[in-house]
């Protein structure tokens, strides 16, 4: 019999994990395709999740209710908030993770969850009736339907290995490319192109030097990603350390004695691969007056036996590597369990997709993760769970859900790439996001979980406790600007803190600004005076935090919440799908072809798209209005 | 393409030799047939052609001799089919003219559209479209050439090199916010500032030039004060070399404001004669009075008059300064062919009478109105107010992230800043996108741990 599901899932990596189980949570019936069952939630590259602005992604994702904060807290053997040094909005929160146990979390959750059917079989191809998804082909000839299709199948389609001269098939190490689908869309009228990406060598841990090595410990008070996560059981794991080594100028002669046999410098390689994440070779080439490049011991796991190179990544061959890894700092009777690698693989353009990720030319069609052109795990996870919110939508006929810029992370992760497309593996940076100050990691839920209660994808229980935090933080803050100190209760303390005493009275919210001072003590210092927020604040950390924060950058806020408002007028400047952008010549050809292809929403997407510049924007606008 | 066809006389209003009238639009050339008659059909005519013949209303009468040049599309000006007819000088038949092309379904055009239409078919940018229409504004040879540059695009460079100042600027805050784990050298603080003070210095001179780019386009305002009787109507009269003001020896008899325009190396100078700015019970003269205090608020330059008789009372002083704090003050002496050794210190010693000093004084108002800087053709000079304020924006936020960084402020505060004011530079010229800061930070730093 011919199995039929609401919601088709290809590839059970981070993209496929949030994909299935939000339709599933949604009340869809999911059918998650994997080629192999043991490999979901597998971790291709370097086993940490978050980091500069991913972790904030991490962070938004579990607010909306996706699974990959809860995975990550629970397998981590290592946790840090990067940037602590610097303002809130920056902090991000990463962690190193079990590589092994990440895996088995990420089965024991999707395994556990209803309305899943896991199904081990690899997809030919992508079966359509007119312009509408009917559901897949697969490897053994049986067809499976749905009335949504979501391609989340990572760096599998028509993937190629390579270290030296040497290539075989293969998405990842050990692992078969998936075959059939690119060819199958692209007959469908889809564009593709093929990207890059690397990983460095592994080595045997006790083979390494590490008495002789910087060690870089995780933070003392380590933060969970999940909103959810009980500080009380938290860590669940033993912690570990990661260990710090250079490469120098013998180390890089070595390796420039490989540079004939480097299918990247050969041109055997056609993909293009990220700038922010060079291979060694590529760090050596464009930055020669570099003496040296940092490189991270990162533990797989507990157990495992294996150190991964963070800094390494190469397509080297394997002789020249070992050669050269044995030169490093602590690393000079290494045994390199497996040579680093390059891997090549099929993408679909962005700009092929609407910002919902539905593909423009297939109805019920979606694109999530590294198919769409993305790189890392966490781009992934947020691209799935935004593509399977809205497959689930679509099933029970309701709107859309798109996230402004404004407002999230991942509603500019998306817009860049549906707006921009882009050429290389795409990776968040906080830069990206102009509204950085707002987007914070530490108010994610203040922003999002309103959504994910909406779709029924949070613990409502959960949502109850950031609901009743939001009233003492609202109310918390309005008491602050109102209520003042004397100066003969406080100068006192002011002088010991070094702070300026005042004349007569001070709000709160004015003391707060001074960087010398915290709310606590002030509060403390004021004896509560009977208000019942003060002291509900004082008791609750996480809600004290948000009233400091919005109290110390308050003008800063204020100015980037004038500028959205500025923003918001371009975005709300509906643009006809149907304008004919031949007609105006005003615009340059390049700006006039990317707008007739993106087909830009709103005069703001328009303002986004490389090659349309201003002039181009003014005439539209002036277009628009005559 | 717009689907209609528009018209208007393109010289400006009074008598001249020739008058134009230019069409523009898709049925230019046909319209043009109904209308003229000469050797050639003007829709089969090439382009850049230019054909005699007469101009006939639709009742066959000939209307003048008319010369026609004809631009096809997209070689002209608005960069659809256009001609221009060249009339006899006289506003009477180009609105005969006029009214014959609406006859035959050409509508008259608004404000600028010619200049949009330029726009929209891609003949201008939007810097360039302003520039035009300070040309068509200005009516003098200084301004023209500024006016000129700007067309070549010396404002678009000069601001393009600011704002890539900018962008590297944020490229420097950024890459110590998103690459921090990265073994890379970050910026030092007081480098920081010091290229944020040498980009604000010269947002600064930009700014400076907008006095002179106004003035250049709109002119000089010049208010002529003084007590009665002094000869300030004699002294208007001799630079207009021309007697338009009432010259009498009874006081109080100018009480309306005269304005006169005189070109003086190649600045448009506009003279305002006042009736005074004391007091009076006379209704009329309060009339005058009041008057004559707008031309004193609004002057960039204010001329009070004394003689040798009476000398300057100091109470005029006070008055102009608290009209018009920001005006130059120029105090000449009249009449010094009464009393060559008057010994009252003043800026300049004139005698309306004989003409003696009035070259030097002229040349004095020269030099106060385009300011002490200078100026050549190679100079980008901004015109425009919305260039003005656009720049202002640009130096608050550089200031403001100054001061953030003063405050040792973490770089994401510097960086809202630092972006808001790459904006405003950008909504001059050119388009910003968070891609432009990360690749310059790929292109000058090894990132990639």
């Amino acid at each position: 019999m011919t199995k039929s599901f609401d919601i088709i899932v290809i590839g059970g990596g981070h993209a496929g994990i949030e994909a299935a189980l939000a339709g599933a949570r949604m009340g869809c019936s999911v059918g998650l395709l994997t080629m192999d069952k043991n490999a979901i939630g597998r971790m291709s590259c370097n086993p940490a999740i978050g980091g500069t602005a991913k972790g904030h992604l991490v962070r938004e994702i579990d607010a909306l209710g996706g699974v990959m904060g809860k995975i990550a807290d629970k397998t981590g053997i290592q946790f840090r908030m990067l940037n602590k040094s610097k303002g809130p909005a920056v902090w991000s929160p990463r962690c190193q993770s079990d590589r092994k146990l990440y895996s088995e979390e990420a089965i024991r959750i999707i395994s556990s969850g209803k309305n899943i059917d896991i199904i081990a079989e690899s997809v030919t191809g992508i079966i359509t009736d007119g312009k509408k998804v009917r559901g897949v082909y697969t490897r053994n000839n049986s067809d499976i339907i749905a009335s949504t299709v979501i391609l989340s199948s990572g760096t599998f389609l028509n993937a190629l290995m390579h270290t030296g001269l040497n290539s075989s098939s293969g998405g990842r190490y050990g692992e078969k490319p998936s075959t059939g689908i690119t060819e199958s869309l692209v007959s469908l009228g889809f564009i593709t192109g093929r990207l890059k990406t690397g990983t460095p060598p592994r080595l045997l841990k006790n083979s390494i030097n590490w008495e002789i090595l910087e060690e870089q410990p995780g933070d003392e008070n380590p933060q969970p990603f999940s909103f959810g996560t009980d500080l009380n059981f938290f860590p669940y794991l033993p912690q570990r350390s990661c260990h710090i080594t250079y490469t120098d100028s013998v180390v890089h002669k070595i390796l420039e004695k490989g540079f004939n046999e480097s299918p990247m410098f050969t041109g055997l390689i056609s993909g293009i691969g990220p700038r922010y994440c060079p291979s060694i070779e590529d760090k050596i080439v464009r930055f020669s007056e570099k003496p040296q490049h940092q490189l991270f011991l990162e533990p797989e796991g507990l157990d495992s036996e294996l150190i991964y190179v963070n800094g390494f990544s190469t397509s080297l061959p394997a002789e020249i590597q070992l050669e050269a890894i044995h030169k490093i700092k602590g690393l000079e009777e290494a045994e390199m369990v497996r040579p680093g690698y390059a891997v090549e693989y099929d993408f679909f353009p962005p700009h092929q997709v609407d910002l919902t990720l539905e593909t423009k030319l297939i109805e019920g069609l979606y694109f999530a993760g590294q198919v769409n052109g993305t790189s890392g795990y966490e781009e992934a996870a947020a691209q799935g769970l935004i593509a399977g919110i809205n497959a689930a939508l679509k099933i029970r006929g309701k709107d859309e859900f798109v996230l402004r810029r404004s407002e999230a992370y991942i509603g500019v992760l998306i817009d860049d790439l549906v707006t921009k497309s882009t050429e290389e593996p795409y990776r968040m940076f906080t830069s990206r996001a102009e509204h950085r100050l707002l987007l914070r990691q530490d108010n994610a839920d203040r922003r999002l979980m309103k959504y994910a209660n909406e779709f029924g994808l949070i613990d409502s229980e959960l949502y109850d406790r950031v609901k009743a935090r939001e009233n003492i933080i609202l109310s918390g803050l309005d008491l602050c600007s109102n209520i003042k100190l004397h100066a003969r209760d406080v100068n006192e303390f002011l002088i010991k803190k070094g702070s300026t005493p005042i004349e007569s009275t001070e709000t709160f919210s004015k003391l707060c600004k001074r960087p010398e001072l915290n709310l606590r003590e002030l509060i403390k210092l004021n004896g509560y005076q009977n208000e019942e927020v003060l002291k509900q604040l004082i008791n609750d950390a996480v809600a004290l935090e948000q009233v400091e924060i919005e109290l110390k950058y308050e003008g800063y806020f204020k100015r980037q919440q004038e500028s959205i408002e500025r923003l918001e007028r371009y975005e709300d400047t509906i643009i006809p799908l149907t304008l004919n952008y031949s007609i105006l010549k005003a615009i340059s050809t390049e700006g006039r072809e990317k707008l007739a292809r993106i087909k830009p929403r709103s005069i703001g997407q328009a303002s986004r798209l490389s090659g349309v510049t201003p002039s181009d924007i003014s005439i539209l606008l002036v277009y628009l209005k005559s | 393409m717009e689907e209609y066809t528009i018209a208007a006389i393109a010289t400006p209003p009074g008598v001249g030799a020739i008058s134009i009238i230019r069409v523009s639009g898709p049925d230019t050339l046909r319209v043009a047939d109904l209308i003229f008659k000469g050797r050639n059909k003007i829709s089969e005519s090439d382009s850049h052609t230019i054909h005699y013949g007469k101009l006939l209303s639709q009742m066959g009468d000939t209307i003048d001799d008319v010369l026609i040049s004809v631009f096809r599309s997209p070689n002209s000006y608005t960069g659809e089919d256009s001609v221009e007819i060249n009339i006899h000088g006289s506003q009477y038949i180009a609105k005969l003219v006029l009214q014959e092309l609406i006859k035959n379904g050409v509508s008259l055009a608004e404000p600028g559209e010619f200049t949009k239409r330029a726009f929209l078919n891609g003949r201008l940018d939007l810097t360039q479209a302003e520039a035009v229409a300070d040309v068509i504004r200005s009516s003098t040879e200084v301004s023209l050439r500024g006016a000129r540059n700007q067309l070549d695009g010396l404002l678009s460079q000069k601001v393009s090199g600011l704002r890539s100042s900018v962008v590297n600027l944020s490229s420097f805050v950024e890459l110590e916010l998103d690459f921090s784990e990265e073994d890379t050298q970050f910026i030092k603080r007081d480098k920081l500032a010091a290229e944020i003070d040498r980009i604000l210095s010269e947002i600064d001179s930009l700014l400076g030039t907008y006095t002179f780019g106004r003035i250049t386009r709109d002119g000089v305002n010049i208010a002529i004060v003084g007590q009665p009787n002094v000869g300030k109507s004699s002294l208007l009269n001799y630079i207009l070399k021309e007697s338009r003001a009432i010259v009498s020896h009874l006081p109080g008899t100018t009480r309306d404001v005269i304005r006169e325009e005189v070109s003086i190396d190649g600045i448009l100078m506009k003279l305002y004669d006042t009736a005074g700015i004391r007091h009076s019970e006379d209704e009329i003269e309060k009339e005058g009075i009041q008057r004559s205090r707008e031309s004193v608020k609004n002057a960039d330059i204010v001329m009070v008059i004394g003689d040798v008789q009476q000398g300057f009372s100091d109470e005029i002083f006070g008055e102009i300064n608290y009209l018009n704090k920001s005006a130059s003050v120029l105090k000449v002496l009249n009449k010094i062919d009464l009393e060559a050794s008057s010994k009252i210190s003043v800026d300049n010693r004139v005698s309306a009478k004989t003409g003696f000093g009035v070259d030097n004084l002229l040349k004095k108002m020269t030099k106060l109105a385009l300011g002490t800087s200078s100026f050549t053709e190679k100079t980008a000079i901004i015109s425009s107010i919305r260039h003005y304020n656009c720049l202002e924006s640009a130096k608050i936020n550089l200031l403001n992230a100054k001061e953030s960084l003063e405050k040792k402020m973490s770089g994401e505060f510097i960086s809202v800043d630092l972006r808001n004011s790459e904006q405003s530079l950008a909504e001059i010229i050119g388009v910003v996108t968070s891609e432009d800061i990360l690749n310059n930070i790929f292109s000058k730093f090894c990132i990639g741990k």
